[in-house]
């Protein structure tokens, strides 16, 4: 590898904008394809206003996103007014944040003033949250500008976003085919060039397998790493924030503006934030002891992902990494342990959206009481899947079946954190498909909610543990993209940048572009 | 309807007691008295506008995240080191589902299997018996909101029109206290409650108002048919938990109307069901509220929002060594320091003058002195006003004074009283309202000389009836000359100087 060049990420972003770096930045469509890092870089360098970089990013949202539907809500007004005063400011000389400028898309389940959050369900039809997410207000803090609310699963329950209640989100590199999910909209906003980064959140696998199925780089921080006040939960104890973007450094700059100790959530953890960005440029990982693990192949994985994959991981090798295979037996109890805990938390987690105090309320007509009218709302406002969550975990939760299933869950929980510890005393990463297949077509898995589930097969474990993943590009299966994922231990999500971009340059390298230059034009 | 016995049918109260032990367990639910809430920074403060104390977290709104007040859990550890628990050096919160619409998030943050404080007791005084009772465990958790019924009768449900939920009170921290069953009279039970009261009160972890709620008690009841003698003890009957009483009176009246309720029922050879009830204060019966069967299955399970508690042992051990003086320790030194009987000390705080009459004493007041002023003039005064002793305008420091002028024979408790006149009208210290009004004893023996003798001479019959030994008949003089002196002699002296002068002493 030592003969390629090393481009920075600037670089690396100007293969795909040579014309934007020609003409000053004043076409539009060239702008959109610029990274995160050359969006801001052209800004700081007075290349390119912010508003020229919102304003292009919201002309693209307004000529793809009637294909694409990955927007619920878009706020130009706010997010024009938030780049005007980066704009001003910056011509005031004060210094601004790495990401000042920047457009993002905000996945609809973390709240934020002056917009609606929806979580993508009907219940919380209008509503305005009243605060910021400490996400949200990060991300203001570090002058990122928020372009708008993206489409998900119906509070973030799902691999493909069918289950929003306000239509699917179709996948950029083929619109017949869904985006993954939950975070379809985010994947699919930053995918299609509508965004240059994207929020999203991640309980199963919900950032990493639309990054994958979208041809993106997506992180779970480590749990604990990222403030969830505002996040609507889903499963408490499994939740996380985190970036999705075109680059590795992209993904790491959003990471560590959105990360770090917040006294307003009980379960993050008052530790230093990662050298995640430092990791990112490093590019050498000779020496680094990378774990393939044996449980996360072969039956229903696609042929074409594993080959991929193993490409991937051979590009490891010739890195200088050191590969080995590990074993981690009781990853294959993790599918069935997460649809005990996610649904559990999740049936208490809803229980507030009974129409006294927000969102949707159906049948108060005087005469009903109180609980008909929560009864009515909730079988108005829930969609099937959310429905069958919270049944499955209101039933595994009761009592005389806690022992039975939550109990035993939380067992399997420790066994998986037991497998983790002792495949990372041999190796400092571990290393998988992101997904056993690639984006399935829309429709395909509707009526099969187990066959949907099987979608988070590798992703699932580190949630359940709590430590780091990443997904990046590993190459195309017929034309669609799959990804590799990385896992590291807790707090050691530099690790994941450290790997992530030393492969995503090689791979890169092969290829002569990044992977996303091959998706269509929409 | 088993639920519904007619009042005639109870047996008599002694009968129920011959036949049947009560067996009897309290749930106490006390609001600390925290600045802010259990989970977020709300203020606690009692009877503002409804839900103008209220935030993101203690409204439940989507996205919001519980963090633990380190006062609350403080408090809490002081009311177990107080009921001699232990305190556990791992916890959790957990949630109790159940759908309401005072409930904001749908469930309660609250603890179940694994409770921050266990297996204590409390000693508690009936007529000069002690009865122990067990402490089966002190939990946390947060309050709900409040719901107030609108366009029914005096606010209940039935009939309402709609209903109106104030959610200032939901997420203050409550402590919920649960004894073992120990207690087998209605008198013990309420005498757990006010010791129970009284401790947290000497803590100054609550304000323990049970007319506000932020102290309210649950009674579980059962029977079991007394053994005859030689026989083991039965088995535990069913018990029925009588909800939210909320005095000291109700909670033994409470108890007792449930043990001959239960009685007529068992007399019958009815089963009794496992249910809540009600108390009714007015009629002074329990009615029926939801049965077992029909309750909730709560599904707890570990709060995922919040970490476990871990307190160390050195914070514990320093708030053990910080508790101030308890109850029952600050009763044995009065009675051992100050010479009051267990029966002063009952009246004294039932006067709610026990604080002042301690402070009365340090400040130079005889203890029984200071008993007799506080108890039988001041806090008189105050129920006049319709106000507490602690709210008179006169210090401790002030009746120690008065005290101590009338010692020294410079005031009679008459004009004591005046004197307490002047200072509650704000005419200044003891000494100033004396000097102020010409208050002290008139100690010129030529004036009180004369003024004896002119009663002597006024009223010859009786004068005379005296010096024949009718030593009592000295009465009406002993007035004439208080009459003459306008109040300012010691009545005590008069009839002494009285009696002398009549040769009759
Ligand atoms: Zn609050």
């Amino acid at each position: 590898m030592t003969d390629n060049p090393t481009p920075s990420a600037t670089t690396t972003a100007a293969a795909t904008t040579t014309a934007a770096a020609a003409t000053g930045a004043a076409a539009a469509t060239d702008v959109v394809h610029l990274t995160a890092a050359a969006t801001a870089a052209a800004i700081a360098a007075g290349e390119l206003s912010a508003v020229e970089a919102t304003q292009a990013a919201l002309d693209r949202i307004a000529k793809v996103d009637d294909t694409i539907h990955a927007f619920l809500h878009v706020d130009a007004e706010g997010a024009l007014a938030a780049a005007r005063s980066v704009d001003e400011r910056r011509a005031a000389g004060e210094r601004l944040g790495p990401l000042a400028g920047v457009p993002l898309a905000l996945k609809d389940v973390l709240t934020a003033r002056g917009m609606p959050t929806t979580c993508g369900s009907r219940i919380l039809e209008g509503w305005h949250a009243p605060y910021d997410a400490t996400v949200v207000s990060r991300l203001r803090a570090a002058d990122v500008v928020l372009l708008g609310k993206v489409n998900m699963d119906e509070f973030a329950m799902g691999s493909s976003t069918e289950n929003s209640a306000y239509g699917p989100t179709r996948n950029p590199w083929d619109t017949t085919r869904i985006p993954g999910g939950s975070s379809g909209g985010s994947a699919a906003a930053v995918a299609a060039l509508e965004a240059p980064l994207a929020i999203g959140t991640d309980t199963g696998g919900s950032i990493r397998q639309p990054a994958a199925v979208c041809g993106l780089v997506g992180v779970k921080p480590t749990y604990g790493g990222v403030s969830r006040y505002g996040l609507v939960a889903f499963s408490s104890s499994l939740d996380q924030a985190g970036p999705l973007a075109r680059t590795v450094t992209d993904a790491a700059l959003l990471h560590a503006a959105i990360a770090g100790h917040d006294p307003l959530d009980s379960t993050s953890v008052d530790v230093p934030v990662p050298a995640v960005v430092a990791a990112a440029g490093r590019r050498d990982i000779r020496g680094v002891r990378v774990g393939v693990v044996r449980e996360l192949a072969g039956d229903g994985y696609d042929p074409g992902v594993e080959a991929a994959f193993t490409a991937a991981v051979e590009t490891l090798t010739a890195l200088g990494a050191e590969v080995v295979e590990v074993s981690c037996p009781h990853f294959t109890y993790a599918l069935p342990a997460y649809y005990l805990i996610a649904p559990s938390e999740c049936s208490s987690n809803l229980a507030r959206f009974d129409a006294m105090r927000f969102g949707l309320r159906i049948g108060d007509d005087g005469q009903a009481g109180a609980e008909e009218v929560m009864s009515r709302t909730r079988e108005a406002g829930f969609g099937p899947e959310v429905k069958r969550r919270i049944i499955l975990g209101t039933y595994a939760l009761s009592s005389g079946y806690y022992d039975a299933y939550y109990g035993q869950a939380q067992k399997v929980r420790t066994l998986i954190s037991r497998d983790f510890s002792a495949a990372f005393e041999q190796v400092d990463v571990l290393v998988s498909p992101t997904t056993p297949t690639p984006a399935f077509p829309l429709g395909a898995k509707v009526d099969d909610p187990v066959a949907m589930y099987l979608s988070d097969l590798c992703t699932i474990p580190s949630n359940l543990a709590g430590g780091p993943a990443m997904s990046l590009p590993a190459g195309l299966v017929d034309g669609l993209p799959v990804g590799i994922q990385i896992m590291a231990p807790p707090f050691a999500d530099d690790r994941l940048y450290l790997v992530g971009g030393a492969l995503e340059e090689a791979l890169d390298a092969r290829r002569g572009h990044p992977l996303l230059d091959e998706a269509p034009a929409l | 309807m088993s639920t519904a016995a007619p009042a005639s049918a109870l047996p008599s109260y002694a009968d129920a007691l011959a036949r049947y032990e009560p067996v009897i367990g309290l749930e106490t639910h006390v609001e600390l008295g925290t600045v802010s809430k259990m989970f977020c920074g709300c203020p606690t403060a009692f009877g503002a506008e409804p839900n103008t104390q209220v935030c993101p977290v203690c409204l439940g709104l989507p996205g919001s995240l519980p963090v633990v007040n380190e006062a609350a859990v403080r408090f809490a550890v002081m009311i177990g080191l107080a009921l001699h628990c232990d305190i556990a050096s791992w916890c959790r919160f957990a949630r109790k589902n159940y759908f309401y619409p005072d409930m904001p998030k749908n469930f309660q943050i609250s603890q179940y299997d694994e409770p921050l404080c266990t297996d204590g007791w409390l000693d508690v005084e009936v007529d000069g018996e002690v009865h122990r009772v067990g402490i089966t465990r002190v939990h946390m958790e947060e309050d709900t909101g409040k719901s107030l019924h609108v366009g029914g009768a005096t606010g209940r449900i039935h009939g309402a029109t709609h209903s109106l939920v104030d959610y200032n009170r939901a997420g203050i921290p409550l402590v919920e206290i649960v004894t073992e069953p120990d207690v087998r009279s209605p008198e013990v039970a309420r005498a757990y409650v006010d010791e129970l009261r009284e401790l947290i009160r000497a803590l100054g972890v609550s304000d323990v108002r049970m007319e506000q709620g932020s102290l309210r008690c649950d009674a579980n009841v059962s029977l079991r048919r007394r053994p005859a003698p030689g026989e083991p003890d039965a088995p535990f009957g069913t018990r029925t938990e009588t909800k939210n009483l909320n005095s000291l009176r109700s909670v033994e009246r409470a108890v007792r109307y449930e043990i001959t309720r239960q009685a007529g029922l068992l007399d019958d050879g009815e089963r009794i069901r496992q249910e809540t009830r009600h108390f009714d204060e007015a009629a002074g019966r329990t009615s029926s509220g939801r049965s077992k069967e029909e309750a909730t299955d709560y599904r707890y399970f570990p709060e995922p929002d919040l970490t476990p508690l871990a307190l160390p042992v050195q914070y514990v051990d320093e708030l053990r060594v910080g508790l101030p003086e308890l109850p029952a320790a600050r009763r044995a030194r009065l009675i051992a320091e100050h010479g009051y009987t267990t029966r002063d000390l009952t009246d004294l705080r039932n006067a709610g003058v026990l604080d002042l009459v301690e402070q009365t004493v340090a400040a130079g007041a005889a203890p029984a002195a200071a008993r007799k002023w506080w108890l039988n003039e001041l806090a008189r005064r105050a129920a006049d006003a319709g106000s507490q002793p602690s709210d008179l305008a006169i210090t401790a420091a002030d009746v120690a004074r008065i005290t101590v002028l009338v010692a020294a024979g410079e005031l009679t408790d008459a004009l004591a009283r005046k004197v307490i006149d002047g200072v509650l009208a704000g005419e200044g210290t003891p000494d100033e309202v004396v000097a102020g009004r010409g208050l002290a004893v008139v100690a010129d023996d030529g004036a009180l000389t004369a003024a004896v003798d002119a009663a002597i001479a006024a009223a010859p019959d009786i004068a005379e009836k005296v010096r024949g030994g009718k030593v009592n008949a000295v009465g009406p003089l002993v007035g004439a000359v208080m009459k003459a002196m306008k109040g300012q002699a010691d009545a005590a002296s008069v009839r002494g100087l009285l009696l002398e002068r009549l040769g009759a002493s």
